[in-house]
């Protein structure tokens, strides 16, 4: 696929940008949706994410890149969880990419959730399993583009695994359950149709891009593009500095994570902008208040501010609006006008 | 614009095209088949380099094609996995015909235009995981007649160049092309093209000033620019290249006048003869919004159509549509009989929802890979058999497959609902509260909204009828297509009727299931001749209305007048349709009146 483009020189869209950052720092927010005008480097954003990860520790020679610092079942396969598998986890740990796996349109559910391996099975009559992209995916990002769509079934075993962070495979006389915990990211644009609600909860954040109406912003982003069209090589190497700079801010972030502290105070706050805007259960506000800790420890803070709330909430909660779905404007506005009220203008 | 003019933007859009045809994505030709557009298909062919892969891509293609997939034939053949590879990765280095790209579905659109922007095939299908390089330009035959019909949106956004060839004769066809040696002296030259600062700014206010808002064109029209400059063999592009690219690309787009010059072309309109200024003024501010298009409000004062949509809102019993779907799921069990009904089964239609043991008989589909799956494990097995019963040869089949493994796909025929929203815009449903009709549109809307149905909006006021909505499921677009719908004039309900019928047909041919909800106060007074006459338009109606029970489509009247209409009511009942007036404030009369009208809801 050659050179990605290089993230930090993405110009403007900084919810986006912002958002896929928080995945980063804290991957267990749930994912983030991208929608909006087409043409605003959505995928572009996405896809030069790979480039900007810091390598993971892996247990050496698994398949499911599994994590040496995973306890047991199921974070861990089946193989590296069994007795022979802790002592080679013990001895032997690489360091890997994480991995951005794209989830291509017209894929088919053998490859997704994996299936038996054919060539294996054929040759020499072996019953093997062939691990899917939901195997890939563990412990990086398993991207979407045009979310919206994607075949009713793969959806609903993205629904299912993205919400126990396991794959279990029964199929083809194979039984198989294997750890597969990803950043789900989806872009589309809402013009192609909508997502269905259950899909939509699964994301934590969900980011708007709009089209730059100011020209001068305009005229960067085609004269950035058209410059990396011409020497890929040379624009990644220019921008290879402020790359650098944000992949230590996400391992810095990383690190600030478990230090952050989410006083008594910005709980209560979470909660009140919750039932202010009626968002249905608790993932509003558990999502609200994970994300602004992972807002915070991205930018260094101790604690997690009103701020932080105040910049996040918009993010974090306007899928999740009980909504007039024929309000197309208002679920933005809806969170801002809470914020406004709640915490004064 | 003369044919003749037509025809020669035609020919220079392919000689750009054929210099760069992955950077600048492709052509939509807007052209019937003919002639003409053969001959431009074969000039521009001609233009590009000897052994340039060019493949046409029929409408109907299986993603196993498309994309790529396991080789049955390769597979069986040799005892272990073929991959084959798809048309898009075949395609790499050339062309790519997309044939009736007017009726492309979103989904194919969608495949094609991921390759196009990662310059690679993500193959994830059939057991096979690949990543097949593949960089082409695209050829969109663009048949559509009427202005709804064409490509997705999606697609045409990648190409640089929109040709239109409908008025153009055969004998227009002889302006002078560049030959394939100067396309090639171009191909060589185009990697060292500069396109200066101060030209990249001018196409991007260009952009600004034509209100086209995606970025893609507007980075198309600078790469348009370099293929212009390296076509006339120059080493840096000048005002010319920039001039021929915001006319190529940018123009057709165009969603709005520039506005300091006043000969500029009319949004959707053909590029102009005359090239639009290079150079918006510098110092002139973008246009701020659509401020001078934004059509008058359409009736009633804002706050009043709040009001009554509020009101609308109390009057509409939740759930009816799910009640209306009851009574069509009753009808077409009671109509079983003769004709086909929207629902029926069949083995290979909708989406694949998984396999299952079976024969690949009467229509049913044979999964090639999950039927060698099921056979895998058993092959040395069934060698050593026939080995030893002494049917083995050598060299003969390399995979045994027995009747037990054959699993074919299960196809789920989506029951995809269409509501079509017939909605009166006449002067008297004005009057009559056509915000309201709207806020119980918008009601139902939602209702469609919780049932992933598709919606789509036909308006009639005046002289006729208008689909201004074809079968969507946005929202967002009924929402914006309700929200301007403009009032007034008199009431061709017979014409709304037809329109409506027609649509439902459309619909149902694809395998949907229509639902006709009409809001109206039934006074029709304009006929279909288009003519006024209350008694002729009365009739008219009344026919229309036969027609539509003659077709069996499920349809529901809401009464907008303040007190209900025995005309309106004597539609209904020749429509066979549920009547529902909808008074000022009884909710609870309405939701009697549908259960009464549900046979299913009463038991």
């Amino acid at each position: 696929m050659g050179l990605a483009y290089p993230y930090a020189a993405i110009v403007g869209q900084d919810e986006m940008k912002h958002a896929l950052l928080i995945a980063a720092v804290d991957p267990s927010i749930g994912g983030v949706l991208v929608f909006g005008d087409r043409g605003t480097g959505k995928s572009t954003a996405v896809r030069s994410l790979a480039s900007l990860l810091p390598p993971m520790p892996v247990i050496a020679g698994c398949r499911y890149n599994c994590d040496p610092n995973a306890p047991a079942m199921p974070s861990l396969c089946e193989l590296c969880a069994s007795e022979g598998g802790k002592e080679k986890a013990a001895k032997k740990k690489v360091k890997a990419p994480v991995p951005v796996v794209d989830l291509p349109l017209g894929a088919t559910e053998d490859r997704v959730v994996g299936a038996l391996d054919l060539e294996r099975a054929l040759a020499q009559g072996v019953k093997a399993f062939e691990p899917g992209l939901l195997a890939r995916a563990h412990r990086g990002f398993l991207y979407i583009d045009e979310v919206n769509l994607l075949e009713d079934h793969l959806v609903d075993v993205l629904l299912d695994v993205a919400a126990s962070g396991e794959n279990v495979v029964e199929r083809e006389g194979l039984s198989v359950r294997h750890p597969a915990r990803f950043v789900l990211v989806g872009s589309g644009n809402p013009e192609e149709g909508e997502l269905r609600p259950q899909l939509l909860d699964r994301f934590g954040l969900s980011v708007e891009v709009k089209t730059p109406t100011d020209i001068a912003a305009r005229i960067e982003v085609i004269r950035r593009r058209d410059e990396f069209d011409r020497d890929p090589v040379a624009f990644t190497e220019k921008w290879s500095k402020e790359n650098a700079k944000l992949r230590k801010q996400i391992v810095a972030g990383r690190e600030k994570l478990k230090e952050v502290e989410v006083p008594q105070a910005a709980l209560e706050r979470a909660a009140q902008l919750c039932i202010k805007l009626g968002t249905d259960g608790l993932r509003g506000e558990l999502t609200l208040m994970r994300t602004a800790r992972a807002l915070a420890a991205l930018e260094g803070d101790n604690v997690v501010t009103d701020d932080h709330l105040k910049r996040i909430a918009p993010a974090a909660l306007r899928h999740r609006l009980r909504r007039n779905p024929l309000d197309d404007s208002g679920s933005t506005t809806r969170v801002e006008r809470a914020i406004a009220e709640l915490f004064g203008a | 614009m003369s044919a003749a003019a037509h025809w020669s933007e035609a020919v220079l859009a392919a000689s750009l095209l054929a210099i760069d045809p992955a950077g600048l994505g492709g052509v939509n030709v807007r052209s019937l088949a003919g002639p003409v557009r053969d001959r431009w298909l074969r000039d521009f062919t001609g233009l590009l380099p000897e052994g340039t892969p060019v493949r046409r891509v029929p409408l109907h293609i299986a993603d196993s094609r498309l994309l790529g997939g396991l080789d049955l034939a390769q597979t069986l053949q040799a005892g272990r996995p073929v991959a084959e590879r798809g048309v898009l990765a075949e395609v790499n280095g050339g062309i790519a015909i997309m044939a009736m790209g007017e009726r492309l579905t979103p989904s194919t659109a969608a495949r094609l235009t991921a390759v196009l922007d990662n310059g690679e095939v993500i193959l994830e299908r059939d057991g096979l995981a690949m990543r097949l390089p593949s960089r082409f330009g695209v050829v969109v035959l663009d048949e559509g007649v009427t202005e709804d019909e064409k490509p997705p949106t999606a697609l045409l956004e990648r190409l640089a160049f929109s040709v239109i060839l409908t008025d153009v004769s055969i004998r227009d066809t002889d302006a002078l092309a560049p030959t394939p040696d100067e396309i090639a002296d171009a191909r060589a030259l185009l990697g060292s093209v500069v396109v200066p600062d101060k030209l990249v700014e001018a196409i991007c206010g260009a952009g600004v000033a034509l209100g086209v808002a995606s970025l893609r064109p507007t980075l198309m029209a600078v790469r348009v620019a370099r293929a212009s400059a390296a076509l006339a063999g120059r080493v840096e592009a000048e005002e010319d290249d920039a001039s021929v690219a915001v006319r190529l690309v940018l123009v057709p787009r165009a969603t709005r006048i520039p506005e300091a010059p006043s000969e500029e072309p009319q949004p959707e309109e053909q590029p102009p003869e005359e090239p639009p200024p290079e150079q918006p003024p510098e110092d002139q501010p973008p246009p701020e919004g659509d401020d001078d298009e934004v059509k008058p409000p359409p009736e009633v004062d804002k706050p009043l159509e709040d009001v009554v949509l509020a009101a609308a809102l109390a009057a509409m019993p939740a759930g009816l549509l799910a009640q209306l779907r009851a009574a069509q799921f009753m009808r077409n069990r009671a109509a079983a009989g003769g004709r086909s009904g929207a629902s029926k089964q069949s083995g290979g239609r909708g989406r694949p929802v998984g396999t299952r043991r079976g024969m690949p008989q009467n229509g049913n589909r044979l999964n090639v890979v999950e039927t060698l799956r099921n056979a895998a494990p058993w092959q040395p097995i069934r060698r050593r058999e026939a080995e030893a019963s002494g049917r083995y040869t050598e060299g003969g089949r390399r995979v045994e497959v027995r009747q037990d493994d054959f699993r074919i796909t299960r196809y789920k025929q989506k029951s995809q609902t269409t509501s079509i929203f017939v909605v009166d815009a006449s002067g008297s449903a004005a009057l009559h509260r056509l915000a309201e009709a709207k806020g119980a549109v918008e009601l139902l809307l939602a209702d469609c909204y919780v049932r992933r149905d598709r919606v789509a909006l036909i308006a009639f006021r005046g002289t006729g009828a208008e689909v201004l909505l074809p079968p969507t499921r946005s929202l967002v677009r009924a929402k914006r297509a309700l929200s301007s719908l403009p009032g007034g004039g008199g009431t061709p309900f017979a014409a709304g009727i037809d329109a409506a019928v027609e649509l439902a047909d459309a619909v149902r041919r694809r395998g949907e299931t229509p639902l006709l909800v009409f809001l109206t106060d039934g006074k029709a007074n304009v006929g279909r001749d288009g003519k006024g006459g209350r008694q002729q338009a009365g009739e008219d109606a009344l026919a229309a209305a036969r027609m539509l029970r003659a077709a069996s489509f499920t349809a529901l009247m809401v009464d907008t007048s303040p007190q209900p209409q025995p005309q309106a009511q004597k539609i209904a009942r020749e429509m066979d349709a549920l009547y529902l007036p909808l008074p000022y404030a009884d909710a609870k009369g309405i939701s009697k009146t549908v259960l009464a009208a549900t046979p299913s809801a009463r038991g």
